[in-house]
């Protein structure tokens, strides 16, 4: 091959990769990707991921700049030979980026992800808002258990599409003032929301964006997740799980009120199931 | 016969076909206990141990109950061990180039085998008489499933068995040269090992 | 040797043959066959991704089942994906890089006649075929094809009731799954114990090229990893046509009719899968990555560089991917301080994946750099590392995962590695050993071209899902704008889309380029690219038995440009020169000391 070939060759190739680094480093520095934080843990998330960012943002960029370098250099014409590195020094070279991932991983684990994680899975506060939420093919069902603060029982065999989602057993007496709402969720702010999942067919998750919230629901098992909302809105709840055809539709809304306007909400609703 | 493989040093006799493939490549770590058969021990040791994990979290089910096993499986189990203790007077018998007195136990080894399989089958027969069956209860479930895939390996062990009888009656196997036995004995003990393990499991979970 | 003689024949010689070499060749055309549907329905998914509610006329009169008046079915797409996932991991990438280049290079590259099992090794090959048809045919039985995800989570894929594909299409799946599993399990124990026991003389393991070592590996991981998901499949087909209750839990409701199961655990089946689906993931990277070293240091005129190193975090590698499974479950409902668990295990591979990637850069510190496509497709696969692992830990902290777990984010992330990464791992292989295969060149223009559509598309491609997924855009979702904080998004998925068809349409000239390169392809000789390791010492392609008299091995398999030898290469079968003198003041003497065993 001609060394002229062989020049535009290596320049080529470094331009392709620069470029592409260009690419990667600019859309990941984007901060606009994220929908805004709306829980008291989603900051902390994003205060892991930013972590990530940077971290393996200099490891990236220093990889590829050694790469294009070498290619540059080494990639055009004949070169003297030499001899092979000694073991010894290939032994030293390897401790660096053990040492460098090591602390880049194992920091950003137990120092940010860790304290993060047990935020997530971590006490329930006193005041906490609970509320069930069933998923099922191909919708969200939340039920609050109304003024007496218990939930009502609930039966497989009593599960009506239309009018019964739930199969509420009208036999218990603390099911009669519970409410239960489609593809909604009303939750007041600064609060700390409990919810209880629950699956009556196959896997689904609970997923908020903005709130940084995913829990897969598994039937038969009892599952639970917690957060904070601290910004009011509504916000989407999407499944993350495939779970059969209607997957990309079992969409629902949440509703972050004010604690008076949550509180009247509550009192309207309940008023109205009387 | 300078290019025979070091590793089967010992063979006399016809050359097997794959020294000849491998002609004057040495075999350098091919002793009685080869790579692929402790590979495939270790193959089929993973499959059990998964069914093992499956089994422990399955138990923590609110459904669990264990159901007595049908007694014949006690017998099975007798007959299995009287098929290793002949497969492994055929090997000795083959060391001391009594062949035909190995072939008398290889035959009894394969007939209890073939007992074993029976017997099995009568232990589902005996539980599904009982009105037990697959679904019954996950312990039953189990208990169905291990026997049959742990039958399924035994009926593979149990071809490998007829091919060695076979070799066998045809006089292939000497005192140092009856490697194809030993690898069928490493299976079929382990077969053995591995149906005792499932009794205890199946027997304590 | 007088009775082994050559098979005759062309059903012996090219059907059911034995010879390691027509059976790796076997492997990687049917991958490549199985490649052309995974990659078509890629396009349909990719078509389908990008507009929504088009009418597609033309696509219905080909696939009257899969549209309605023009528009694609939901329950279509679900096993497009289903299948596309499937198919690329266990038919085409395992059969590829790991039967394929396994077949075809082991017994080459340690100075074998053969496969210890040659047989076992046709046997292997013939339960992939039907493991292919029956994959492929059960897009045309009622119900369509396995819909569930190529994770096949129960109960989704345990009941027709919840869905159209979980019917005979999942039973399907699950056959041609066992049978793939029955074959992988052969082919690996006969890789180990070819490696283990039949190397040439003098070929001591730290004298094994990096693709022999990563193969071991993954045969090891192969042997070891795969039993639980067959024990997942035997108990899914129990619960599916058995009545057990394994994975199925009671009160159950699925279109109002409650199903009479009790007391399983679906999460069990995810921890079987994922004990095998994580292993699998470096089954299927590491050979890549084995070709990445050989191909960087024959055309950068350079020896490894840690060779030891590397294989000392190869072997990390593979203690690891065993006990981090539950890194693919961290959203799944299981115990938290598990997940705590699993979070410090998984992030801790990518300190061996650091090693390995600074060895590939470091290997061409120094070196001589030849431009052919094969080493253009291992430039690129380092850089699809780099891109793609790192992009690993932010899918392994536990906490950022939350945010990320099925989003686009993983679809990128997996796509680098196991697309990527493993697609440049193969091009690099074929078009490196072409010669080795059929005695001939591909055609280098074109494979320039494939490499300079190819690289930049896909890339783009990937890493643009990475932003998706930074924007919370979850995947498997058949209408992508049916979520309105999703539909600012959708200039992405266009622009995606067609990066991705730029990629198929290299894909199709590749293809071409292997198809007359096998017979009209400029003839090559014995060793074209002045390789040091064994498989350059015989005949292109080499005769059966591969080689006249077996080579024996005298040092290292990567002498490149380290002793001023006017060749700049020295094979590792040429004897080292006896004089004390020579190798005291020959720079390659240090090269030999380090290559001994």
């Amino acid at each position: 091959m001609s060394e002229k070939r062989q020049t535009t060759e290596a320049i080529a190739l470094a331009v392709l990769f620069l470029g592409l680094m260009v690419f990667t480093v600019v859309g990941f520095g984007m901060r606009t990707w994220q929908p805004p934080a709306a829980s008291k843990h989603a900051s902390e998330l994003d205060g892991m991921i930013r972590y990530l960012l940077i971290t393996t943002g200099v490891v990236f960029v220093l990889g590829h700049v050694v790469l294009v370098a070498f290619l540059v250099r080494y990639g055009r014409g004949k070169k003297a030979p030499s001899p092979a590195t000694s073991a010894r020094s290939e032994k030293l070279w390897s401790i660096l980026p053990v040492v460098f991932m090591a602390l880049i991983s194992e920091v950003g684990v137990l120092f940010i992800g860790l304290p993060v994680w047990d935020e997530i899975y971590g006490d329930v506060p006193e005041n906490a808002v609970t509320v069930e939420v069933t998923a099922r093919q191909f919708e969200w069902i939340a039920r609050y258990p109304g003024p007496d603060g218990a939930f009502g029982r609930v039966e497989p065999e009593l599960v009506d599409g239309q009018r019964n989602p739930l199969g509420l057993d009208p036999a218990d007496g603390t099911g009669a003032d519970d409410l239960v709402m489609r593809n909604q969720l009303h939750l007041p702010v600064d609060r700390a929301a409990l919810l209880l999942l629950r699956s009556h067919d196959v896997l689904h998750s609970f997923s908020v964006a903005a709130f940084r919230v995913k829990q897969d629901i598994v039937p038969g098992m009892s599952i639970s997740t917690m957060f904070t909302p601290n910004l009011p809105g509504t916000y989407e709840i999407g499944c993350a799980e495939l779970c059969g055809l209607g997957h990309y539709r079992m969409r629902g809304r949440v509703i972050v009120h004010t604690e008076s306007d949550f509180s009247a909400w509550l009192r309207d609703q309940t008023e109205g199931t009387r | 016969m300078t290019s025979i493989p070091a590793g089967e040093a010992g063979v006399s006799g016809p050359i097997p076909p794959r020294a000849a493939v491998h002609g004057k490549h040495p075999i350098p770590s091919a002793g009685p206990y080869p790579m692929g058969l402790m590979a495939l021990l270790a193959t089929v040791s993973m499959l059990f141990a998964a069914f093992t994990a499956s089994m422990i979290v399955r138990r923590g089910g609110s459904d669990w109950v264990r159901i007595t096993l049908p007694s014949v499986v006690w017998i099975n189990t007798v007959l299995l061990a009287g098929s290793t203790v002949a497969v492994e007077m055929a090997r000795a018998a083959v060391r001391r180039d009594a062949s035909s007195r190995s072939v008398r136990w290889l035959a009894l080894g394969t007939v209890l085998g073939v007992l074993f399989l029976v017997g099995q089958v009568q232990a589902w027969v005996a539980w599904a008489a009982q009105g037990v069956f697959l679904p019954t209860s996950p312990h039953a479930s189990f208990f169905y499933m291990l026997t049959a895939i742990h039958g399924a390996h035994v009926i593979g062990g149990l071809g490998a068995m007829l091919w060695t009888l076979r070799r066998s009656a045809l006089g292939a196997y000497r005192s140092g040269a009856h490697l194809g036995l030993t690898h069928m004995a490493i299976f079929w003990h382990f077969m053995g090992a591995i149906w005792v393990y499932l009794l205890v499991l199946l027997s304590i979970l | 040797m007088s009775h082994d003689y050559p098979p005759q024949g062309f059903i012996r010689k090219y059907v059911f043959s034995t010879d390691h070499k027509v059976i790796g060749i076997q492997y990687i055309l049917t991958a490549f066959v199985m490649g052309l549907v995974a990659v078509g329905l890629s396009v349909l998914i990719r078509l389908q991704v990008a507009w929504p509610a088009h009418q597609w006329p033309l696509l219905e009169a080909l696939l009257p089942n899969a549209y309605e008046s023009g528009v694609l079915k939901p329950e279509f797409y679900l096993s497009m994906v289903t299948m596309h996932g499937t198919i690329m991991v266990f038919f085409v990438i395992s059969l590829a890089l790991v039967s394929g280049f396994g077949n075809l290079i082991i017994p080459l590259q340690i100075g074998a006649r053969d496969m210890a099992y040659p047989f076992l090794n046709m046997l292997s090959y013939w339960t992939i075929v039907p493991a292919s048809l029956i994959m492929l045919s059960s897009f045309l039985v009622e119900g369509g094809a396995a819909a569930g995800g190529w994770t096949s989570y129960p109960p989704l894929s345990a009941l027709p009731q919840a869905l159209s594909g979980s019917g005979m299409g999942q039973t399907l799946w699950l056959l041609a799954m066992a049978l793939f599993i029955v074959s992988f399990t052969m082919g690996s124990l006969n890789f180990l114990t070819t490696i283990l026991n039949l190397r040439a003389v003098g070929m001591s393991m730290m004298r094994l090229p990096m693709t022999v070592w990563t193969l071991l590996v993954s045969s090891i991981l192969g042997v070891l990893a795969f039993p639980p998901l067959t024990a997942a499949a035997i108990m899914l087909l129990l619960d599916r046509h058995g009545g057990t209750s394994f994975f199925l839990p009671e009160g159950l409701v699925v279109g109002g009719v409650v199903l009479d199961y009790a007391g399983g655990t679906p999460l069990l089946f995810q921890h079987l899968f994922w004990f095998l689906g994580h292993p699998e993931v470096y089954v299927l990277v590491l050979p890549a990555l084995g070709i990445a070293f050989d191909v960087v240091a024959t055309f950068g005129r350079r020896p490894v560089f840690g060779y030891r190193t590397t294989v000392v975090s190869l072997l990390v590698v593979a203690g690891l991917s065993m006990i981090v499974w539950g890194h693919h479950m961290f959203t799944s409902g299981m115990n938290p301080y598990v997940g705590e668990y699993f979070s410090i295990m998984t992030v801790l591979i990518t300190l061996p994946f650091a090693v390995i990637g600074l060895n590939l850069i470091a290997s061409l510190w120094r070196a001589e750099i030849r431009f052919s496509t094969a080493m253009l497709f291992a430039l690129g696969l380092i850089s699809a590392l780099g891109t793609g692992g790192l992009g690993g830990l932010y899918l392994g902290t536990a906490a950022a995962d939350i945010y990320f777990h099925d989003s686009y984010f993983v679809v990128g992330h997996f796509h680098f590695m196991i697309g990527v990464v493993t697609g440049f791992g193969i091009f690099a292989g074929v078009y490196y050993w072409f010669p080795k295969m059929f005695g001939r060149h591909m055609n280098e223009t074109l494979g320039r071209v494939h490499f300079w559509l190819t690289t930049g598309p896909v890339f783009v491609a990937f890493i643009s899902m990475h932003y998706l997924g930074l924007a919370g855009a979850l995947r498997r979702l058949y209408d992508p704008t049916s979520y309105a904080s999703f539909q600012p998004l959708q200039g992405w998925n266009v622009w995606i889309s067609f990066e991705l068809f730029i990629a198929v349409g290299a894909q199709l000239i590749f293809l071409g380029n292997f198809a007359w390169s096998m017979f009209a392809g400029r003839e090559a000789e014995k060793n074209p690219w002045q390789g040091a390791s064994l498989e350059w010492t015989t005949a292109s392609p080499p005769p059966h038995g591969n080689w006249d008299e077996m080579p024996i091995v005298h040092r290292g398999p990567y002498e490149y440009r380290t002793n001023g030898s006017t060749e700049g290469y020295v094979p590792q079968n040429a004897p080292v020169r006896p004089t004390l003198a020579d190798s005291a003041t020959s720079p390659a003497g240090e090269m030999l000391d380090r290559s001994g065993p």
